[in-house]
């Protein structure tokens, strides 16, 4: 900074920053006491710090480490655990895998020069202090992780849960958290392209919002997070920094909601959807003109995220002048602009050379871009405000080697009682108009109707892409204009099979993203990760958090396809009481040309239903239990990954060699819930016949139609192509049977010697449910 | 034929209706809000999304972008140009098109697969439909409320220029629509159901419904939109 230009600075800020702590205050008054508490380091961590800097931190370095060591920046209960999945994943399993976990998110090769990047995170705390802008600022905060991989984002999806359907604060919590993941994506100009609506009562208090994001580029084009070549340039650029979310990261997100209330609960961000939309466009100008070395975004933890991961991962060191950070409000003080999570900010790295290209890119954008820092040799983070220095640290203290806590794990004592609570004594229905009564009730459930009242609130259609979208399987979006070549992604979570069993629930996340992956035709390719817990200072939680990462590890290994990345969300709970465990899993599949997807509803009367898989007794979690009962006991349904394998190769050959015409995953309400969705896709409706598979599984038709066995799905298959696809199916060894026939003309359900029910009135329960809630208000 | 499409701050489906343009048969053209140029193109299509963040109202700021200033009187002059969406927002705001649009009246955003009626095919962009065609193609918006006075409405009517209309059904709604939110009423509440108008001369339509999604087999609910592209390149190719 020319001398000139360092007086107006201290000019326009000195006014409003007096008592700045420096280096130098530092080490002459050592004793000076600190909040640290206040900023929710123990007093251990407080002392690690001292001892990394050999004084007392100033506020600004105390600031900056108490947000990056926050549990929900530094993962510092979670990371051991996290260490399975490297450890499980094999030279095989990662030979699609070009950038692993550690970036902001993972990349794989989907084939022809193509990667595609792709990453859940949650936004579960914000969204409840403030719907609406928890819910935008989580779509716009993964969609910038995907773009500081230096893809073009190409989709978003997102998956929500709230409390009791119609309980006033679901009422005050839904509308806003979905006009937000609308209102910012749709100005976004992404397609959503899918996700879950779940109500339970454990989320009362604490709804789930995770937000996925997917971004394409070609291989040659990635751009990593680090901070290299002495003399860089480090380029702020996008939003001016306001006091917006300060203190969100460390105070919102990693304390738990309870009676009194966290002090600053209001600390949540606000999203401008347009200078996001502006930004991306700026981004890919940036990339195309080769003038950004490495690029971060700013989300969590601000800019102490950004500067200390980009020069951590460096090779060097970093400079930063802090005063020269474009302000929203001057009268911020110096650490509040360090933590500030002011929206749609992005860092560069960039070369001296290069610089003058930049700026001319940002100003055709109108994108503000300030040179605020510049790569140094050595190992030090200096941040200077008004020529003095105020932070002095080592980079990697503060991004990469924060606490690690092995945090004790203790069995729930309340697993036996739940586990021993078996479904098997419930009334079932005897009949078929008991049948015919809990397939009404179970599609007009709030888990299973329909959920077009919120998917109509997004836009699935710009970029002209989308070649299949909720309520199918999967969406499905095109990435290469001329051959078709496209993903295919589902995000899954059963937290009531979590809560019996956090290992096979975790698993059965997995095999259910996977298999809906598969059954519209996508080869399975790796899979993204966002794990919801209480506490992780309950041993019982860090019991279920340890048991759903071991799950999806294994898992994980036995399908051979790599966990790319993810997030961990801890401190969901309203004083003492966690919820469910909830681990969501989000699988990307790759396929040769969107065009040939299978879709969920079948339409052509006269093709064959096929069962696929075997049911057995496993009620365990189920929707019926849920919807009958309001029973959650025993254990979840058996999990098979094997033959969750065999399924999926079974699925996507038979979707490439065009043996089926539709096909559907069967999940919560079994058989039942998947053919009557599967009818009312496209209003036609089926004849259906049980007894034989009833035989053949030594179950009864109650069973068979509500049972939540996994690895099963039905397909619909053209007369044409019957022996083809039965022998596809025998090749593989895998059970399938024949249990009816696409029939349009009665325009009913007809599941014979049970029950027949008029597609109408089908329609009429599925569809009334939210609108009934919500329309009118 | 050179179909120029315009870039705005905020634009979203800009790309979109370049390919619209592309699979038509046409050659597209970018052309950028900052520039008081209209690159020698034979028409133009304003595009959806939401210019300058709908800041202000929507289209109010575009307006005034340079490109506008060479637009509205080559428009004026005969210059075929359509609005889509946010595309019809810009129109109304620039005058180029009677009415406004405003939020809808049910306040949340809408994105569904909409039926609308031809009802005018005579003007640049809808002379390959036969009239009262039926279409689907897509919607989506936030602020489609189409409004204006009773007199230039009738002034509309009476001039044929209501281009498109909403298809609504009656209390006597078929089967398979019935439990469908919008099937007894517009979508957005605009005035008479109009989902798109043109001006006098023909050369001018915007509505607010996607033609640019409903054009390739396997990416949309139709293949309906490509008739908007290809009218104006035969319209061209006869002028």
């Amino acid at each position: 900074m020319t001398s000139e230009a360092k007086a107006n600075n201290d000019m326009s800020k000195t006014a409003t920053q007096t008592n700045i702590d420096t280096v130098e205050d530092a080490s002459t008054t050592p004793d000076a006491q600190q909040p640290w508490a206040e900023l929710g380091l123990k007093a251990d961590e407080y002392e690690r710090i001292r001892e990394i800097l050999g004084r007392r931190p100033t506020i600004a370095e105390l600031a900056m480490y108490s947000v990056m060591w926050s549990e929900h920046c530094s993962y510092k209960s979670s990371k051991v655990h996290l260490a399975q999945f490297s450890e499980n994943t094999t030279e095989e399993m990662n030979e699609k895998l070009l950038v692993g976990i550690g970036e902001n998110a993972g990349v794989v090769d989907i084939g022809d020069g193509w990667a595609v990047t792709f990453k859940v995170e949650s936004h579960n705390h914000p969204s409840y202090v403030e719907p609406y802008q928890g819910a935008a600022t989580g779509v716009g905060g993964i969609v910038r992780d995907i773009m500081s991989m230096g893809a073009r984002p190409i989709a978003v999806m997102d998956s929500l849960r709230f409390g009791v359907l119609g309980h006033p604060d679901t009422l005050r919590v839904l509308p806003g958290i979905v006009a937000g993941v609308g209102g910012y994506g749709n100005c976004l100009g992404l397609p959503n392209i899918g996700g879950e609506v779940v109500f339970d009562p454990c989320y009362q208090g604490n709804p789930l919002v995770n937000a996925l994001s997917v971004g394409k580029m070609r291989i040659e084009d990635i751009h990593l997070a680090k901070a290299s070549g002495v003399g860089n340039q480090v380029v702020l650029f996008g939003a001016k920094t306001g006091g917006d979310g300060i203190g969100g990261v460390s105070v919102l997100a990693s304390e738990t909601f309870d009676a009194n209330g966290p002090a600053k609960r209001p600390a949540v961000q606000v999203g401008d959807p347009f200078a996001e939309k502006v930004l991306i466009e700026c981004c890919l100008d940036l990339y195309a003109a080769h003038v950004v070395d490495g690029i971060q975004d700013l989300g969590g933890a601000g800019l102490s995220c950004s500067t200390s991961e980009l020069a951590s991962n460096g090779d060097g060191g970093m400079r930063v002048w802090l005063d020269r950070v474009p302000l929203r409000d001057t009268s911020l003080r110096v650490e509040e602009i360090l933590m500030s999570e002011s929206q749609e900010r992005m860092m560069a790295v960039v070369e001296p050379a290069k610089l003058e290209e930049f700026m001319e890119i940002a100003k055709r954008w109108d994108v503000e871009a300030t040179v605020v820092g510049e790569v140094t040799d050595g190992e030090h983070l200096e941040v200077f405000w008004a020529g003095e220095l105020i932070i002095d640290v080592p980079p990697r203290s503060v991004a990469h080697e924060g606490p690690i806590y092995n945090r004790p794990m203790r069995r729930p004592a309340y697993l036996d009682a739940l586990q021993a609570s078996v479904p098997d004594d419930l009334a079932r229905p005897g009949d078929g108009e008991g049948l015919r009564a809990a397939l009404l009730a179970l599609v007009a459930s709030p888990n299973l109707c329909d959920k077009s009242w919120i998917t109509g609130q997004y836009d699935r259609y710009v970029m002209g892409n989308t070649a299949l979208a909720m309520p199918d399987d999967s969406g499905v979006v095109r990435v290469d204009e001329e051959t078709g070549r496209g993903v295919a992604i589902s995000t899954d979570g059963n937290s009531r099979y979590a809560k019996l069993d956090p290992f096979a629930g975790a698993q059965l996340a997995l095999a259910e993203a996977y298999r809906n992956v598969a059954t519209v035709g996508g080869v399975p390719l790796a899979i993204s990760d966002c794990l919801n817990f209480g506490s992780p200072e309950d041993p019982a939680v860090m019991w279920q958090f340890a048991e759903a990462v071991r799950g999806i590890a294994q898992g994980c290994k036995t399908l051979g396809i790599p966990v790319t990345g993810g997030n961990v969300s801890l401190y969901n709970q309203t004083a003492d009481i966690a919820i469910h465990p909830t681990p969501l899993v989000a699988v990307l599949g790759v396929m040769d040309d969107v065009t040939r997807r299978t879709a969920s509803g079948w339409k052509t009367p006269g093709q064959v239903i096929y069962l696929l898989g075997a049911t057995a007794d496993e009620f365990g979690g189920s929707a019926w239990t849920q919807v009958a009962h309001d029973h959650l006991g025993g254990l979840p349904p058996r999990v098979d990954l094997d033959a969750e394998r065999r399924l999926g190769e079974i699925l996507v050959n038979a979707s490439r060699q065009g043996l089926v015409a539709a096909a559907h995953d069967l999940s919560e309400g079994g058989l039942a819930i998947a053919l009557a969705e599967a009818s009312l896709r496209n209003g036609v409706g089926a004849r259906i016949w049980l007894s034989e598979v009833c035989v053949r599984d030594g179950v009864d038709a109650f069973t068979l139609l509500f049972s939540e066995s996994a690895g099963r799905a039905i397909v619909a298959v053209p007369r044409s192509e019957e022996v083809r696809f039965t022998d596809l199916c025998a090749s593989l060894g895998f059970a399938h049977a024949c249990i009816g026939v696409v029939d349009d003309e009665a325009r009913t359900l007809d599941v014979q010697g049970q029950f027949i029910l008029p597609l109408d009135e089908l329609q009429s329960a599925h569809t009334s449910t939210l609108p009934a809630v919500f329309v009118s208000r | 034929m050179r179909i120029g499409v315009v870039t705005f701050p905020g634009s979203l489906d800009d790309h979109d209706a370049r390919r619209a343009v592309r699979v038509a048969g046409g050659e597209p053209v970018s052309l950028w809000h900052g520039d008081d140029s209209l690159c020698d193109v034979d028409a133009v299509v304003l595009p959806g999304g939401f210019s300058y963040g709908d800041y202000l109202r929507a289209g109010a700021i575009a307006r005034f972008a340079p490109v506008m200033s060479v637009l509205i009187p080559a428009a004026h002059g005969g210059l075929p140009v359509l609005g889509i969406c946010n595309g019809f927002q810009i129109l109304c705001e620039s005058h180029l098109l009677p009415g406004a649009m405003i939020q809808n009246d049910h306040r949340t955003f809408v994105c569904r697969e909409q039926r609308l009626r031809v009802e005018n095919v005579t003007t640049a962009w809808t002379s390959d439909f036969a009239a009262d065609d039926e279409i689907t193609i897509v919607l989506k918006n936030q602020d489609g409320q189409y409004v204006a006075d009773r007199h230039t409405l009738d002034e509309l009517e009476g001039e044929g220029r209501v281009a498109f209309r909403y298809v609504v059904d009656g209390p006597e709604v078929p089967a398979s629509l019935k439990f469908d939110r919008f099937a007894s009423r517009n979508p957005n509440g605009s005035y008479r159901d109009i989902a798109g108008v043109t001006n006098e001369r023909g050369n001018v339509v915007g509505l607010m419904p996607h033609p640019e999604h409903a054009i390739e087999e396997g990416y949309g609910p139709s293949l309906d939109g490509l008739k908007f592209f290809t009218s104006v390149l035969r319209s061209l190719v006869n002028a």
